[in-house]
């Protein structure tokens, strides 16, 4: 009796905790979108004021600001198109092979998630100014694939090795080649994978700033980096729209994909 | 393509299909090292090479500058001296990032066992949910925790009138901030693989464990909990380490006096241009948390996770 009573406690209890830690990861950004309709009373002010729709008829009033996400979304593209080849390939040497030097190839590719950004970003700098390499766009996009392939090595692998190889097994047995049943069996079914892996590793890239900050060099700005040198002198509200953009914009796509895999499943 | 002889013996028919195994079997050994080139090459190039390269620069002698040039002194004596100046930043580091960590660990264990043992359909909703704050960028996040926590919002308002807080005390600018924002930066990261392991859990075990008389607190201790370890290991460096190394929350909601070691590599690599000390400091940072990793796996007992 004492022990049902406590049960029926412990799992609303549970249940209780959960709902406010949802609301605790939300309240920032319920407060980034009220912000961005937030006429601020001055420029060095984080408080709410007057709601005003300005920020958002004129989201790139405020110089720099849309050329630095620009910049960010092309360094977003380039180093997810690479981090997303080379993680991939990597991934079907490590789960489909069994090979000389492969624990040593594991530790290599889990060292760079262990590894605490300053130290990254830092490390690749020393390395860059002791080869005399100029810092800018091209820097960033190399400490850009760097951080992701790792990341794209651990999903694409996840998905891999959940892979049912009979299928596999079936193709060959019906005369397709190695290559046909690759193309036609194994890709279709890993892609799931790859895709979830590049939408990880441009959202890394594009919301990085420890290490960008430390390769990117005085010209090329990105976005991170513009609201970090924005914050020592006054936030443009504009900032804010972009934050209440992407989130936006992310989470229409993750609802759409997730109603696109229900109706695959229902039909 | 060359085929072993000996194999090719038995008539001149068979060599042809002899020959495609054979070449097949070489392809498939070379394989997975042309799969891995690109990737290794480029984690070789700009993560083992660097990190060689911190570990010399940390030795340069540091009377050089970038205009002059470094000399390669082996000047071991840079960890000392940068200990010596920035220990209170090593030891802010661990703590902040170790009380976010079990922050995040007591606020994440309720939310990941909800969403997989209690969520039922709403299970890929809720878990959207974790990650959708990640859709807004990081530093727009940490920056709105200036206005909830500024000193004119209704947190500290309402923290005042219950006298929690004093007349004129603040959240902002205080340890009390810069912990807030790293447990909630890095709180997802704790969830999603304790979620992992939770999902796992056989509820018949825990349906044994009430047959056999056990309360709630008993078979969470005795069943829950040492089943969700690999998760709770794995979440724990997930959040401690990229925590420690963190800078952002303590510029951005912190003063000087809350500053943390990855404010001081910051600023003596591209502020003071002190490179030597600056990768003194940046490889003690690295092996210090190593070290922790490998005490905190070998006392979890659970080295598989890696």
């Amino acid at each position: 009796m004492g022990h049902r009573l406590g049960r029926w406690v412990a799992d609303r209890w549970v249940v209780a905790v959960a709902l406010a830690v949802l609301a605790y990861l939300f309240l920032p950004v319920a407060v980034v979108a009220a912000l961005s309709v937030n006429r601020p009373s001055s420029r060095l002010s984080y408080d709410l004021n007057e709601f005003t729709l300005d920020n958002w008829r004129n989201p790139c009033g405020p110089g720099d600001m849309c050329a630095a996400v620009v910049r960010s979304v092309e360094i977003g593209f380039l180093a997810t198109a690479l981090a997303t080849l080379l993680g991939t390939l990597m991934a079907f040497a490590m789960v489909r092979h069994r090979f000389r030097g492969r624990s040593a190839t594991n530790v290599l590719i889990f060292l760079p998630m262990a590894t605490p950004e300053v130290v990254l970003g830092s490390s690749l700098l020393a390395l860059f100014v002791a080869g005399g390499v100029p810092l800018g766009f091209w820097t960033v996009v190399i400490a850009h694939v760097l951080f992701c392939v790792s990341f794209v090595v651990v999903t694409v692998k996840a998905r891999l090795a959940g892979l049912d190889a009979r299928l596999e097994e079936a193709a060959m047995d019906l005369y397709a080649s190695e290559w046909q049943t690759f193309r036609r069996i194994t890709l279709p079914l890993v892609l799931p994978g790859i895709v979830a892996a590049a939408l990880l590793a441009f959202s890394l890239s594009f919301d990085d700033f420890i290490v960008t900050n430390f390769n990117a060099g005085p010209a090329t700005v990105t976005f991170p980096m513009y609201v970090w040198g924005a914050a020592q002198r006054g936030i443009p509200p504009q900032v804010n729209v972009v934050g209440t953009a992407m989130f936006a914009v992310s989470l229409l796509l993750v609802v759409a994909t997730m109603m696109r895999r229900r109706g695959a499943v229902a039909a | 393509m060359t085929v072993l002889p000996g194999l090719a013996a038995p008539g001149g028919g068979a060599a042809e299909t002899v020959r495609g195994p054979v070449a097949g079997q070489r392809r498939r050994r070379l394989l997975p090292y042309l799969l891995l080139l690109p990737g290794g090459l480029w984690l070789l190039l700009f993560y083992a090479l660097p990190a060689a390269q911190l570990g010399a620069t940390s030795l340069y002698d540091p009377g050089g500058s970038l205009e002059t040039g470094y000399a390669m002194t082996g000047a071991v004596g840079n960890y000392p001296d940068a200990l010596a100046a920035y220990w209170p930043h090593f030891v802010r580091s661990f703590a902040y990032a170790g009380i976010a960590t079990v922050l995040c660990l007591l606020l994440g264990y309720p939310l990941a066992y909800a969403i997989a043992q209690k969520a039922g359909r709403w299970r890929n909703v809720l878990l959207v949910c974790v990650v959708a704050p990640f859709f807004t960028s990081f530093l727009v996040r940490t920056l709105a925790w200036k206005t909830i926590l500024s000193d004119s919002g209704w947190f500290v308002g309402v923290l005042r009138d219950l006298h929690l807080l004093a007349a004129d005390g603040r959240l902002l600018a205080t340890p009390f901030a810069v912990v807030t924002g790293l447990t909630y930066n890095f709180l997802p990261f704790m969830v999603l693989p304790l979620y992992a392991s939770l999902e796992r859990l056989d509820g018949r075990l825990l349906e044994a464990a009430r047959d056999l008389y056990a309360g709630p607190v008993r078979s969470f201790l005795r069943v829950t909990l040492p089943l969700s370890l690999p998760g709770v290991v794995a979440g724990t460096l997930l959040t401690f380490i990229p925590a420690a190394g963190d800078y952002i929350n303590a510029e951005l909601l912190g003063t000087p006096r809350t500053y943390m070691i990855g404010n001081v590599i910051d600023s003596a690599f591209l502020v003071r241009l002190d490179y030597p000390q600056a990768a003194a400091l940046s490889f003690l940072l690295m092996a210090a948390i190593l070290a922790m990793v490998l005490g905190y796996l070998r006392r979890a007992g659970t080295e598989e996770v890696l």
